[in-house]
């Protein structure tokens, strides 16, 4: 009895059945042909509604199920395999239930090689419950990869397409295991190399595309190098003909998406990328999408899915990850056909994943000095993007914040224009958020609109931020923060004016977080960065008296003068240069040279004549020259 | 220190010349090079003064002062690209960009102007290292791709299915840069200032793009086309056309229990009566048995008149018994050989073709798994919808492997007789060993069990190695005195047959040949290893098999030809008049491809 409409699998469901074949399967005392059929019924009515699903799941068939492929009779075995693999590939079932006893995983591989129906259920179950890195490790650690390789040469389609997809999910993300695949060998061929065959023009489109995701995940994990001509001339060109127009529109999505992973980090690739197979007007096709259709997916049932936006969504990530590093790239994107509306559109729509891949586009595209300098100021782009940091979900905020830091460098025409609307206030509340992604965005932010600004906008800055919120951040853990409020504070104390009234109010905070982290245990970077906050300090008209007047700090000047690090003594030396500059030959001066000639400054200048070192040089010539 | 090098170079290109061939024919199996020949080099006629050539005609250089586009000068090679090559690749490599690196990579029409780069005229295509551009029939380019110079090697690849042409450069795709391309383009190079070489690969070495993963997909695209064809079956016609076709094959080859057997299940009339059928099949069996004198008495019992309003038939089949006394296995000479009637019957049965073949019908079964791998590969949901054509197609794969046994085992004769020219034992014995030999080889290739039968022919080569002796043992007639008088009595009466014929007739060359051919077996002393001992092979039995049971079928009214036999020849045909009216999918299309 095996049931082929989906009432009748309610019936059976609403009839109470399923504890019952549950029990003839757990009873041991039953023939295995009885406990064979009934593994039989429950696999039809797996491949049912999820409700179907759902209740079986709800009644612990996926327990019984796995206690069953222990039985010795292969049939039986069968059986159970197939249900649970309708169960898995519905992905409601727990995957933890796989994991609970690692009896089951390492019975799963030992039975995995044995026929057909073995292989393609277990490369499907766990092609679709191997979501952690710890999934990963188990699988591998239990022998998996070994087991898989001899599969990608069976001749069954059925099997050949989820041991790919089992690949890819164990090596995505996950090092140790892409190495083990890479090296991983059958009949002394690598399976980088029996993937190639299945990637081969003659194979169907899915397994093409099966084939080259399994590459891509391998590369990105580090399995495999950028250089190794796999990866260039054989998956990327396979990707990119997944986005052309005579494939499905899901294979259109999946190869865009997978393009977008694939080139994400290396600059070398994104240039391939870009001249390989007219990819970026093949991808621009994709934002004309606008009527959605309602054809129903096969992974996603009976659910609608708008096409348009995700095919929109799906080229902006690639274009996000072309266009990354590379100016005239991003140049070329940009001349797409209406590119920075469709990006517009997408930022002001509700919906979220649309959102995301349209800032990541943008992001990736504001890296451009001169497409700040125009396409963006065309479309005052800091518009919706300012909305977006309003109201936008979390994830979206952080790209678009990125974005919103590029677009306050010095040179870019939309500054003044960002400022206007309110900036400050959004950044200094980034930089009060609890995500460090997000509060670095705000420094970074505030830093860049602090450099070379009004002093009105500096003590904005300042009181919006509040002073006690930008010494919290001078003592952030994460050096990035720290550096970057390092650098807002070293653009806050530029010109004189500015740095004399600055000091007025806050000299005595600022020296003392000087002082926390000149003792602190910190990175070369940031040490000089705070020696440069010193010697901006130093440049003051009074606030020089706040370094002259406290010994500490000129005694760590000496010493960092005496540092094994050219770019430490360089900085310190350049605020002594500074605190002994003569310009209206006061008293005040020569005081201060008086002071320093007692501590031994001079000598020590004098000394440092003898560096190799250039640029010191220059710097020790120019301070001594300042002694009178 | 250059000359030598060079001549390094010469050889090494020598040695590969060897290879080129294979390489190519590999690239372009369609393609028949006595007709149509392939691009080898480029031509030292077709170029203009600018334009210097060296290493074999493969490399171009610059050798005109370059001041202006008008001292630009292309170079096309030898012959345009045939259309039966269905893709065509070849790739240059940009030795120097010398001054500028204007180079422009393309194909052009015979005619077009030489003192220009590829892509500036009409029915001229060039990509141009300098900017990038791609240049259709026009002084203005598009942007179509990245920049090339030193070192970067560009592919150019024309696809004449679709009659689009895309560039490679270092192996990537650069995209389609030309749509509706014309026929018979020659691939082209232009340079336009001084120091520029470039290099051209046209198969003779492998190439950086994977051009042949290219073509699977057209291959592959051309097979679903063709095994997706629609044909309408409401009534059952088509099915039924189908097994009429086999039926037929059957009926005329004489595999007799066969094709009663198919008709019993198909519910396929057989238009011939069983009988004829068989006779046939015996007559058959002599000629092929090389018993040619008693396939003529046969032939004359069974169907009075047929030779006699045929005489030019008749004329061939005594040629043929002459050639076979000569041979020592026509009856006249054989039954005064030492061998007894009953084994030497036994032999000739087992020697032909058409009692073995059906049995092979069985065992060849096993080429299917190798088939439907490829077929079921592809797991499209369409492919449901024409099951019942692929059903259909099955059954003319089984037929066709039919004919495929039929030429397997013409080969295998052909083996046999290399065998046979060598073997060191009397004649009568040597028909024997044939026999057997053959026997078993036709058995173990049914099994495909090719392993046992290399085994066996090995055997048969070492022995003759060792023998060592050109002048065979094997006599005239089977050294029979009685038998080599009764051969020449019979060919003085040949003789003057063919007198009697030009006088009725006419001068007749064919026979006039066929008479010299079979006499002058008797100038060499061993007429197996003459030059005209082919004649002498069992192989050569079969067109003269041919002739007659076509001329039987005719006389009764029936087609001589088997329609699966004409249906294959004109799938043959047409394919070689797509190949002349440029229709590249010739190419992927191969009529052999489905016999085998």
């Amino acid at each position: 009895m095996v049931i082929g409409n989906n009432r009748q699998k309610s019936a059976v469901i609403n009839d109470g059945l399923l504890p019952r074949l549950l029990q003839l399967m757990i009873d041991e005392s039953v023939s295995f042909e009885l406990r064979t059929e009934s593994a039989v019924i429950l696999g039809s009515v797996a491949k049912g509604t999820d409700q179907h699903i759902q209740s079986l799941i709800d009644a612990g068939c996926v327990h019984v199920l796995l206690k069953g492929i222990f039985s010795v009779h292969l049939k039986y075995v069968e059986a159970c395999l197939r249900c649970l693999r309708s169960i898995y590939l519905s992905n409601k079932a727990p995957a933890d239930l796989v994991y609970q006893d690692l009896a089951i995983i390492s019975h799963l591989v030992n039975i995995l090689s044995k026929t057909a129906t073995t292989q393609e259920c277990i490369t499907s179950i766990f092609s679709s419950c191997c979501k952690t890195q710890a999934h990963q490790n188990v699988l591998y650690s239990n022998g998996m990869v070994a087991a898989l390789a001899p599969l990608l040469n069976s001749n069954v389609y059925k099997v050949q397409m989820p041991t790919m997809k089992c690949l890819a999910v164990i090596c995505y993300k996950n090092e140790s295991v892409s190495h083990a695949v890479a090296s991983a060998t059958f009949n002394g061929e690598p399976i980088p190399s029996l993937l190639l065959r299945l990637i081969a023009r003659n194979r169907t489109s899915e397994m093409q595309m099966a084939a080259a995701k399994c590459l891509t995940y391998l590369y990105r994990a580090g399995g495999l190098s950028a250089k190794n001509p796999i990866i260039p001339l054989k998956t990327m060109p396979t990707l990119v003909r997944m986005c052309k127009k005579d494939r499905t529109l899901e294979e259109n999505i999946d190869g865009a998406e997978t393009l977008a992973y694939l080139v994400e980090v290396d600059p070398e690739l994104q240039k391939i990328a870009s001249i390989t197979d007219h990819v970026i007007s093949t991808l621009a096709v994709y934002l004309k999408y606008t009527d959605v259709q309602q054809i129903t997916s096969k992974i996603n049932g009976k659910k609608d899915m708008d096409w348009g936006l995700e095919m929109k969504q799906a080229a902006f990530k690639a274009f996000a990850s072309i266009g990354a590093n590379d100016e005239d790239i991003r140049k070329k994107i940009i001349e797409t056909e209406n590119l920075m509306d469709h990006i517009l559109m997408a930022m002001t729509s509700d919906n979220a994943k649309v959102q995301g891949a349209a800032t990541r586009c943008l992001h990736s595209l504001s890296r451009s000095v001169q497409q700040l300098r125009t396409t963006f100021k065309d479309h005052s782009i800091w518009k919706p993007l300012m909305k977006l940091i309003e109201i936008g979900c979390d994830e979206v905020l952080a790209i678009a914040s990125s974005t919103l830091c590029n677009l306050l460098l010095e040179f870019s025409p939309s500054k003044e224009d960002i400022l206007e609307s309110g900036a400050i206030n959004m950044l200094c509340k980034l930089a009060s958020k609890e995500d460090p992604a997000l509060k670095l965005n705000g420094v970074w932010g505030l830093m860049n609109m602090a450099f070379q600004s009004e002093e009105k906008v500096k003590s904005e800055i300042v009181e919006t931020l509040g002073s006690e919120q930008l010494f919290v951040l001078l003592s952030d853990e994460d050096p990035t923060i720290l550096m970057k409020t390092l650098g807002l504070l070293r653009n806050l104390l530029s010109n004189k004016p500015h740095i004399d009234s600055i000091m007025n109010v806050y000299g005595t905070q600022v020296m003392q977080a000087v002082v926390f982290i000149l003792e602190g245990d910190h990175s070369v970077d940031i040490k000089e960065q705070t020696l440069c906050i010193l010697a901006n300090i130093a440049d003051g008209d009074r606030a020089k008296d706040f370094i002259m007047e406290n010994e500490d700090v000129l005694k760590k000047l000496m010493s960092y003068m005496n540092h094994s690090n050219p770019q430490l003594q360089i900085a310190a030396t350049y605020t002594i240069s500074n605190l002994v500059w003569n310009e209206h030959d006061d008293a005040k001066c020569y005081h201060r040279q008086e002071k320093l000639r007692e501590l031994g400054v001079q000598r020590l200048l004098q000394k440092l004549l003898d560096t190799p070192d250039q640029t010191l040089f220059e710097k020790v010539k120019t301070a001594l020259q300042q002694f009178s | 220190m250059a000359n030598s090098s060079g001549s390094r170079l010469d050889e090494s290109q020598n040695q590969e010349t060897m290879s080129t061939d294979d390489r190519l024919k590999r690239l372009y199996p369609a393609v028949r090079e006595e007709e149509t020949p392939l691009p080898r080099s480029w031509s030292p006629k077709d170029k203009y003064n600018f334009i210097g050539l060296s290493q074999n005609n493969l490399r171009v250089h610059y050798k005109g002062m370059g001041k202006t586009h008008k001292d630009a000068a292309s170079v096309r090679a030898t012959h345009p690209i045939p259309s039966s090559c269905g893709i065509y690749y070849f790739e240059v490599k940009i030795i120097s960009k010398g001054r500028d690196g204007y180079m422009g990579i393309g194909l052009s029409a015979q005619g077009v102007n030489m003192n220009r780069l590829p892509g500036w005229d009409k029915h001229s295509y060039g990509f141009h290292g300098d900017d990038g551009n791609s240049f259709c029939s026009s002084g203005a380019g598009q942007q179509y791709g990245p920049t090339f110079t030193t070192g970067d090697v560009i592919g150019c690849c024309v696809n004449l299915v679709e009659k689009t042409c895309f560039y490679t450069k270092n192996g990537i795709h650069l995209g389609v840069a030309f749509t509706a391309l014309p026929p018979n383009l020659y691939p082209t190079v232009g340079l336009q200032t001084p120091g520029e070489v470039v290099e051209a690969n046209f198969g003779q070495a492998p190439f950086i793009f994977d051009i042949e993963d290219y073509m699977k997909e057209y291959r592959m695209k051309t097979r679903m086309t063709i095994e997706r064809f629609p044909v309408s079956d409401r009534r059952g016609e088509w099915q039924s056309t189908l097994h009429r076709i086999v039926s037929t094959y059957l009926v005329h080859h004489g595999y007799c229990s066969t094709a009663e057997a198919f008709s019993k299940v198909t519910a396929q009339p057989i238009e011939e009566d069983i009988a004829s059928i068989k006779n046939r099949q015996k007559i058959q069996k002599l000629v092929l048995a090389g018993r040619m004198g008693e396939a003529i008495n046969t032939t004359q019992d069974y169907y009075p008149g047929l030779l006699e309003s045929n005489p030019n038939l008749l004329f061939t089949l005594k040629c043929r018994q002459f050639i076979e006394m000569v041979n020592g296995t026509d009856s006249e000479v054989r039954g005064l050989s030492v061998h007894s009637p009953k084994s030497r019957h036994g032999s000739g049965s087992n020697r032909s073709s058409p009692t073995m073949s059906p049995v092979h019908y069985g065992s060849s079964n096993n080429l299917h798994p190798q088939r439907t791998p490829t077929g079921s590969g592809n797991n499209s949901p369409s492919r449901s919808s024409v099951k019942g054509l692929n059903t259909q197609n099955q059954n003319l794969q089984g037929q066709t492997d039919l004919h495929r046994i039929e030429e397997e085992m013409n080969s295998v004769n052909n083996d046999n007789h290399s065998v046979n020219g060598s073997n060191s034992r009397y004649i009568d014995e040597d028909i024997e060993m044939t026999d057997g030999l053959i026997d078993e080889r036709v058995v173990t290739n049914g099994k495909s069990d090719s392993v046992c039968m290399n085994g066996n022919s090995h055997d048969d080569y070492t022995e003759e190695m060792e023998v060592d002796c050109p002048s065979s043992k094997r006599k005239l007639c089977g050294g029979n005195q009685e038998a080599i008088g009764k051969m020449l009595q019979y060919g003085k009466g040949l003789q003057s047959m063919s007198e009697q014929l030009r006088r009725q007739f006419g001068k007749n060359d064919a026979n006039k040949r066929a008479l010299q051919d079979a006499f002058s077996l008797l100038a060499y002393s061993d007429p197996w290893n003459s030059p005209v001992g082919h004649q002498l092979q069992p192989v050569k039995r079969e067109p003269v098999c041919a002739a007659l049971n076509s001329a039987i079928l005719e006389s009764k009214g029936l087609q001589k030809q088997p329609p699966l036999e004409v249906a294959i020849a004109q799938a043959t045909e047409c394919m070689k008049l797509m190949a002349k009216a440029g229709i590249g999918s010739c190419a992927f299309a191969s009529v052999s491809e489905y016999l085998h």
